[in-house]
């Protein structure tokens, strides 16, 4: 395939919307190929999209859809063509999963937090998310091993029981959710604090953070502990916030990427000591990712309209419920985990979503690298995915900023920044902010860049970049963006004119980490006592089979571990 | 040869610490199952082959022929009924599902007829549950409402609630308050240390007396609810509050009981408004093992957990319209795929009578009433015994199902693709012959 | 009458052409009070019904439960006297069912008899 006289933004590569042909052959990127020919002269090309955190398969999406049927009926689309049925807007189903990130021009997604006792219902429906490449990540927050082995300080017993799980879990890497949150939920509270002891295990989220990130780097692992801080969505948290980065300084990352990646900022970047004066905190938090260079982000942009609110930080759902009357889902995990669903709506008439809204906005703008900040809304606790192409446009556009923000509440000028920053991004950060940063920080090095040898993924949009004013002109741009003219997955037009044309089956990346054998044969005891005398299943019955991933992209980390591969 | 830890395919605790003897594929012993799990593990008298109703009698035919006859009858079909799921695999599910986009029909699970009303109760308020470790490592206080698991689930209290030792609950069943509450003593109220009896068809008013006690309004709660003295209502309201982690189990006696759905939301409201004092979960206690599997696979590939219409090419979820039930009742249906379940025994008499007058698919490794009224009848291995796949545990948990012994009987995924490829062949010449329009 | 599972019904509810599920779901559980006052004593069976149909049972006394109430393993000798509504919820309604009792000499129907009555329609 050969796609024609596109004006290509590839930061990765130092290309900046430049016309050049690109050639795929074998479903790589090859610097000569033959066949299909694509015209794409004077359009906007980039690699196909990465989403790096995003709430797209597992346990809480279906109870997301099973509380919600309400939500499916919004999304429904009839099956057609190539395609099965479509439905849900917040919580869509499987087949819409893939096929709206497809016509976006997105073709990876990462599954943000999978317990590894769950993990088989997360490949469940991965497996069947057509199109799009993923992976999943694993939670070890709350997890009474990992707190043991941090309460012993034997990080090498803890990186082992970090390899096994991810092995167990087919996962990706380390998510962190409420860290020691979680565990004092499963009698009811919470932890306050970075240095508030979990119950019953005599450990701080501080030691479990640090501890699992100096595993993290023992086993070389693509990524970075991935982070959802304490205290989230609290008013007066951007303390706990710069409180956490800062006792991460000391981490040596392993590779040439972040020590830690932190997610959805914007529900951490909150000043304040209740909802009554709660403003912005985004330009600290930006101020302080500007100055250090250990921690990434990604905005968790929060959007007006329906959301679905689900995470692992389960105390933080059942105050959802009880804030908003909603309907509640909680579910407690055994030794690993709790979590939490809620529905909720984002008000434009609410001074505090308001504010929300602005955050996640300027850390964005104010964060000067874009390498240390991805396009994200935290799918779909801020906004379902399918409104990227709106954030987009006002990361774009001043005009668009200030036309949104005459009709919110007055307040909200004082609560925030937003309305006197300038900066307006362009399609090369925005290719690096969906494409290139994503997959650096996610350590996949065939992602989000157009070299020779990178995935043939490739979006090309119905846009002039270098006619368009997407500061003036923020409505083409947000069309162009939620329809991709042509979506190409492995070299196969998948989408063409926002129709699905092809649905080929996408790759599941997961991440084979070795650790040393005495380490493991200490921690095989101990989980043998914890299969006879916690668990409710057998150790046997407990790891994913390979039966669940049909069509694995095994990454090998680990110690001992050829070294790997840096991304561009 | 010896199989450890299989998994139980009976009910909805899916016990996986099953050990199953093997002497020339057969199952000679059973260790660790209860019951009804070694009962169905042993298994039982098997259809020998697929027949089809011929002059009224079933006559023995091919597989291919059995496929061929089903997929006439559902193509001819204008509303297909593709009924039942809850106890086979998940694998085999998603090929149904497929199936009934395919030919336009309306699939449904066994959960209508047992905890259908405890989905809609959860689209009202949510779930605030738990795994079922979870519940065995921490709960103080257990309560089970219209529920018997000492006849339907044996093994859920010595492994998961009143019987189990876990990490914060190592004196076990001693330590613990179990109570009961049903409209008859049973042998689950037997281990409890309260039992709580109610007049049949009360338990919404029952409950909204202990969420008033809970939520300290006592006072608005009259001297007798359901046939509860208020004082005992006071004191398993005070237990409930003293608890550290509890736990309510639920079953049929309240989601087949008078306000049905309506009963569940108000449990689910009372779990909900329990957490604002102290820590506490629910569950159903689901029956056929993999009926919790056909509600994620549905709403995974749908969007909706059971009852979902495929007739109009996009998925149309209302139960009261959509379900088994009342599609039978009101003869909105003219054909029925019938699929690990027998809804001849488990509906009611007036709306067998309805099924009866259309034609019938069964798949089944047993002969059942519904056999008796089937036109074609497709013998399956046992998923769980003779065949590997998914299943969902009650608390929504996924587990590998083993395989145990060989059988030379299809499994219900290779029963359903036979059936899927015979549609898919049998449009194709029908379109060719111009004698149906493709809808796709 | 209340209608649910039992562990006989339950372990034959996969064998229910067979002797041992007509013996487990058969039957009609009541109190010892409701049983002596209707004289079931003298190896009578029971007769059950009410709008919706009647089926005959074998009657057996069961201390756990009250006077006025009558358990019926689930089952299809239940299931004549279950209504087909659902009240919009898809689930009919097969607990806390009004119905009439006495005893009768009636004959207990096997599962072919209790099918056999059913009108097919021929495909």
């Amino acid at each position: 395939m050969i796609i024609r006289g596109g004006i290509v933004y590839d930061p990765a590569n130092g290309i900046f919307g430049e016309e050049m042909d690109l050639c795929i052959d074998g479903g790589r990127i090859v610097e000569d190929a033959k066949g299909e020919v694509i015209d794409a002269r004077g359009l906007l090309v980039m690699p196909g999209g990465v989403d790096a955190h995003s709430h797209i398969a597992g346990k809480k999406m279906n109870t997301g859809r099973i509380m919600r049927p309400d939500d499916s009926r919004l999304g429904t689309e009839p099956r057609s063509g190539v395609c099965r049925p479509s439905t849900g807007y917040t919580v869509p189903n499987c087949y819409a999963m893939g096929y709206r990130y497809a016509r976006m021009g997105y073709t990876t997604a990462f599954e943000a937090a999978t317990p590894i006792i769950e993990a088989r219902h997360t490949h469940e429906e991965l497996e069947e998310i057509p199109i799009l490449d993923k992976g999943a990540l694993t939670l070890f927050g709350n997890n009474w091993e990992v707190m043991e082995c941090v309460h012993d300080k034997d990080i090498a017993k803890l990186a082992a029981y970090v390899a096994w799980g991810l092995r167990a879990a087919r996962g990706y890497g380390i998510k962190i959710v409420n860290p020691g949150g979680g565990e004092a939920w499963g009698f009811g509270s919470n932890v306050k604090g970075l240095y508030d002891p979990v119950p019953n295990f005599d450990v701080t989220p501080a030691e479990i953070i640090h501890a699992l990130a100096e595993a993290n780097e023992m086993l070389r692992l693509p990524h970075s502990i991935h982070l959802h801080f304490n205290n989230l969505g609290k008013p007066g948290n951007y303390t706990t916030a710069l409180e956490t980065l800062e006792a991460l300084k000391d981490i040596k990352p392993s590779r040439m990427r972040q020590a830690v990646h932190v997610t959805h900022m914007q529900f951490s970047a909150y000043g304040g000591t209740s909802w009554r004066d709660f403003e912005s905190k985004a330009p600290v938090i930006a101020d302080y990712i500007n100055r250090h260079n250990h921690a990434t982000m990604d905005m968790g942009q929060l959007l007006f309209g329906a959301a679905t609110t689900m995470t692992a930080d389960a105390p933080l759902e059942y105050g959802n419920a009880r804030l908003t009357h909603n309907k509640w889902s909680n579910h407690d995990i055994e030794l690993e985990e709790s979590s939490g669903v809620v529905p909720m709506v984002y008000s434009r008439k609410m001074l505090v979503n308001a504010v929300q809204w602005a955050i996640g906005l300027e850390l964005a703008l104010l964060t000067e690298d874009p390498w240390k900040v991805l396009m994200t809304t935290d799918s779909p606790n801020g906004s379902p995915f399918v409104n990227y192409p709106e954030v987009i446009a006002l990361l774009m556009s001043k005009p668009k900023r200030d036309s949104e923000m005459a009709t919110l509440h007055a307040e909200l000028s004082k609560r925030t920044s937003l309305g006197g920053i300038e900066r307006e991004l362009d399609w090369s950060e925005i290719a690096i902010m969906t494409r290139a940063a994503p997959a650096r920080i996610l350590g996949l090095e065939d992602k989000g860049h157009l070299g020779f040898g990178a995935d043939g993924d490739v979006s090309i949009y119905n846009l002039l970049p270098e006619e368009v004013d997407a500061s003036k002109e923020h409505a083409t741009v947000k069309k162009a963006l939620a329809t991709a003219k042509y979506t190409i997955k492995s070299g196969i037009v998948v989408c063409k004119d926002g129709k699905i044309i092809a649905t080929p089956r996408g790759k599941t990346y997961w991440v084979d980490a070795a650790a040393a054998q005495a380490d493991m044969d200490r921690l095989m005891v101990d989980l043998q006592e914890k299969f006879e005398r916690y668990y409710s299943v057998q150790m046997s019955n407990y790891a994913v089979q390979d039966v669940y991933v049909t069509n694995p992209k095994v990454i090998k980390a680990g110690i001992g571990a050829e070294p790997l591969k840096e991304v561009a | 040869m010896r199989v450890e830890d299989a998994i139980c395919s009976f009910c909805g605790c899916l016990c996986d610490d099953i050990n199953v003897e093997v002497e020339e594929n057969k199952v000679k012993r059973v260790r660790h199952a209860c019951r009804l799990g070694s009962s169905k593990i042993m298994g039982h008298e098997r259809i020998r082959s697929p027949m089809v109703r011929k002059d009224g009698e079933l006559k023995e035919v091919s597989y291919q022929e059995a496929y061929e006859r089903a997929a006439e009858i559902l193509l001819a079909a204008s509303k297909p009924l593709l009924y039942g799921w809850a106890s086979t695999v998940c694998e085999a599910q998603k090929k149904g599902i497929l199936l009934a986009e395919e030919v336009g029909g309306v699939l449904d699970s066994t959960a209508t007829v047992c905890h259908g009303p405890s989905v809609i109760g959860i689209e009202e308020k949510g779930l605030p549950g738990a795994t079922l470790g979870q519940v065995k490592n921490r709960a103080d206080t257990i309560v089970f409402w219209g529920c018997n698991p000492a006849e339907a689930h044996p093994r859920h209290s010595l492994r998961y609630s009143s019987n189990a030792c876990g990490r914060f609950t190592s004196e076990g069943r001693s330590a613990k308050k179990i109570i009961v509450v049903d409209v008859r003593e049973t042998r689950t109220s037997k281990n409890a240390d309260m039992q709580v009896i109610i007049q049949p068809g009360t338990d919404y008013e029952v409950i909204s007396a202990l969420r008033m006690l809970v939520a300290g309004k006592g006072d608005v709660v009259p001297e007798e609810v359901g046939g509860v003295a208020k004082k005992e209502l006071a004191s398993l309201a005070e237990m409930l509050l003293a608890a550290k982690f509890g736990a309510v189990f639920f079953g049929l006696g309240i989601t087949h009981s008078r306000g049905r759905y309506k009963n569940i939301d108000n449990a689910l409201s009372l779990v909900a408004d329990l957490n604002s004092h102290t820590k506490f979960v629910i569950m159903p206690m689901r029956g056929h093992y993999n009926v919790g599997g056909i509600g994620q696979v549905l709403a995974w590939s749908s969007g909706y957990p059971m009852s979902v219409d495929f007739t109009r090419q996009a998925p149309y979820f209302n139960p009261g319209e959509t379900a088994a039930c009342d599609l039978l009742a009101k003869a909105d249906t003219d054909a029925a795929l019938i699929i690990a379940a027998d809804p001849a025994s488990n509906f009611p008499r007036k709306i067998v009578e309805e099924l009866a007058k259309m034609p019938i698919i069964q798949i089944d490794p047993y002969e059942n009433p519904t056999t008796l009224l089937a036109d074609v009848v497709i013998p399956s291995a046992i998923a769980g015994v003779e065949a590997e796949g998914t299943a969902y545990r009650m608390d929504g948990l996924a587990l590998r199902m083993r395989k145990l012994v060989n059988s030379s009987y299809p499994s219900d995924e290779q029963i359903l693709d036979g059936i899927l490829e015979s549609v898919r062949s049998l449009r194709s010449s029908m379109s060719l012959r111009g004698g149906l329009k493709d809808d796709n | 009458m209340i209608s649910g599972r039992t562990l006989a019904q339950g372990a034959n509810c996969e064998s229910k052409m067979s002797e041992d599920f007509f013996r487990a779901a058969s039957s009609c559980y009541l109190s010892k009070e409701d049983y002596d006052c209707l004289g079931l004593s003298d190896g009578k069976n029971i007769l059950l019904k009410n709008e919706f149909g009647k089926t005959v049972l074998s009657p057996r006394v069961d201390d756990g439960l009250h006077r006025g109430i009558v358990f019926v393993p689930m089952g299809p000798w239940a299931n004549i006297l279950i209504g087909p509504d659902t009240g919009g919820c898809g689930t009919p309604q097969f607990k806390g069912v009004e119905i009439d009792i006495e005893a009768t000499n009636s004959p207990i129907l096997d599962i072919r008899e209790l099918f056999g009555s059913i009108q097919r329609a021929e495909a």
